[in-house]
């Protein structure tokens, strides 16, 4: 008896055997033509909407961090005053902690290390965790990320605070892996050396708005190739509630996508 | 040298082993341009197991590349020595792009590719055989494949440039398990377009 599959046939499925291995690759050249159009050509970026009524408001003094939880439609205000070289984020889904940040996943799907205003911070599902609706531009890296004991040798460093931040949650080593180092700009070059460019200028600031509920680690310690291995300044954050970004919601096609699966998840 | 295991992974298909410090594996491209993903463990504490970022910063801060090849050191979330490449015909090894999986190939190739076979599909089966899941589905190699960074901050995958049995030869520093994805990915040209099996050799 043929059973009708509700919901399957709104898309024409592909399996593995289904095209050529030319009709994949063009495909695919025709995916990476429309990133490479997006890259040349970005969406202006609308000025920022007002902030919210403040919910809170705290200061990590230099090599600390907090544990803090973020309800979906909270946004949090982070600010560098002084240009600490650095800030490591790390941040789980609240409802179920097995999904988590995905560095790899953020890059690879959005085609770009550049991440500012208007990308999205990724899970490992393919749903979005947290949006960049503001940005002050100083850089963030996902591919290197904070300092370890093999940069601070006794000091304080950012790898053990985000685990620290983790068991505050009850979490464990398991639970915490390649992270984000804020207010951090490096960049490759073309024989594929890396560059660390430097602290961020005083004053540096981004908004990120929680897409899930989230459990957030986020700790004021310096990136793993910056010279200056402790924090010299505060790092402070405020938390306000805030309005979906279209531009974050319709940045790419693969935006578009991952709120698609996101907002599936608490349909 | 002395063969302890010489299996063929088939196309698409996991596999596992427990190699012993000082103990070699050789990962073999058959058939050249297929990626294979790879997780290391520590295998008395699985949770001290492979870090990219430990592994790249120690390698940028030492003047290095972003990407793997000859000499590299993967270093576990405690920055320690798991690995060392000692050999390799390839040159150019990426551990930045991540596994491929079914959730994120919706988002990277459409709502079509959602029931397809990847990565993450193999990694979460094997790591199952050890008692662990999706928490410990970290950050990963992936041998053979083309993950360029350019300058300007694009990251694709292009078309691999490994040859017909190319090699990549990975000499244990701890007791190490390893798990790897033999990559079924279709729909980026990190395999070709075309996945197809590789050879896993294991000596001391």
């Amino acid at each position: 008896m043929e059973i009708a599959w509700a919901g399957l046939t709104e898309v024409a499925l592909l399996d593995l055997d289904k095209l050529t291995p030319e009709e994949y690759r063009a495909r695919y050249l025709a995916l990476q033509d429309a990133a490479r159009a997006r890259a040349a050509a970005p969406p202006e970026i609308p000025p920022a909407a007002e902030a919210g009524e403040v919910l809170k408001r705290e200061s990590i003094p230099p090599g600390w961090y907090v544990a803090l939880r973020l309800k979906r439609g909270e946004a949090m205000r982070i600010t560098n005053p002084g240009g600490t070289p650095g800030a490591a984020l790390f941040f789980w889904n609240a409802d179920d902690v097995s999904e988590r940040f995905n560095a790899g996943d953020t890059t690879k799907l959005q085609w770009t290390t550049n991440l500012t205003t208007g990308r999205v911070l990724f899970s490992d599902m393919g749903r979005v965790l947290m949006s960049i609706i503001a940005d002050s531009g100083a850089g963030h890296d996902s591919i290197i990320g904070a300092n370890t004991p093999a940069q601070t040798g006794a000091g304080r460093n950012g790898r053990d605070n985000l685990r620290l931040a983790a068991a505050k949650f009850g979490l464990t080593r398991r639970d915490v892996g390649p992270c984000i180092s804020l207010f951090s700009s490096i960049s490759t070059d073309a024989e594929g050396a890396v560059h660390y460019n430097g602290a961020p200028p005083a004053g540096a600031f981004v908004d990120l708005r929680a897409e899930m509920n989230l459990l957030v680690a986020l700790s004021n310690t310096p990136h793993a190739l910056s010279p200056v291995t402790a924090a010299t300044g505060p790092i402070d954050f405020s938390v306000y509630a805030a309005a979906p970004s279209e531009l974050c919601r319709t940045y790419s096609e693969e935006a578009v996508r991952g709120f698609e699966n996101t907002d599936a998840y608490f349909a | 040298m002395s063969v302890i295991s010489d299996i063929t992974v088939p196309a698409r298909a996991p596999y596992s082993a427990t190699l012993k410090a000082g103990q070699t594996m050789r990962i073999i491209d058959l058939e050249s341009q297929q990626a294979v993903d790879a997780l290391f463990y520590n295998a008395h504490d699985v949770t001290e197991r492979y870090s990219a970022q430990d592994t790249l910063a120690a390698q940028a801060a030492a003047g290095g590349k972003f990407y793997l090849e000859t000499g590299a050191v993967l270093l576990s979330n405690e920055a320690r020595p798991m690995m060392t490449i000692t050999a390799d015909t390839c040159g150019f090894h990426d551990t930045c792009a991540g596994a491929c999986s079914c959730e994120s190939n919706t988002v990277r190739f459409g709502h079509e590719t959602r029931f397809m076979h990847s990565c993450r599909e193999n990694f979460l089966n094997e790591l199952g055989k050890y008692g662990m899941g999706k928490r410990d589905l970290v950050s990963n190699v992936n041998f053979f494949m083309n993950v360029p960074i350019r300058p300007n901050g694009e990251l694709t995958v292009d078309d691999g440039v490994s040859e017909p049995g190319g090699y990549v030869d990975l000499r244990a520093e701890m007791d190490v398990l390893v798990l790897i994805s033999n990559c079924p990915q279709v729909n980026n040209p990190c395999n070709g377009f075309r996945p197809t099996p590789i050879r896993i050799v294991i000596s001391a």
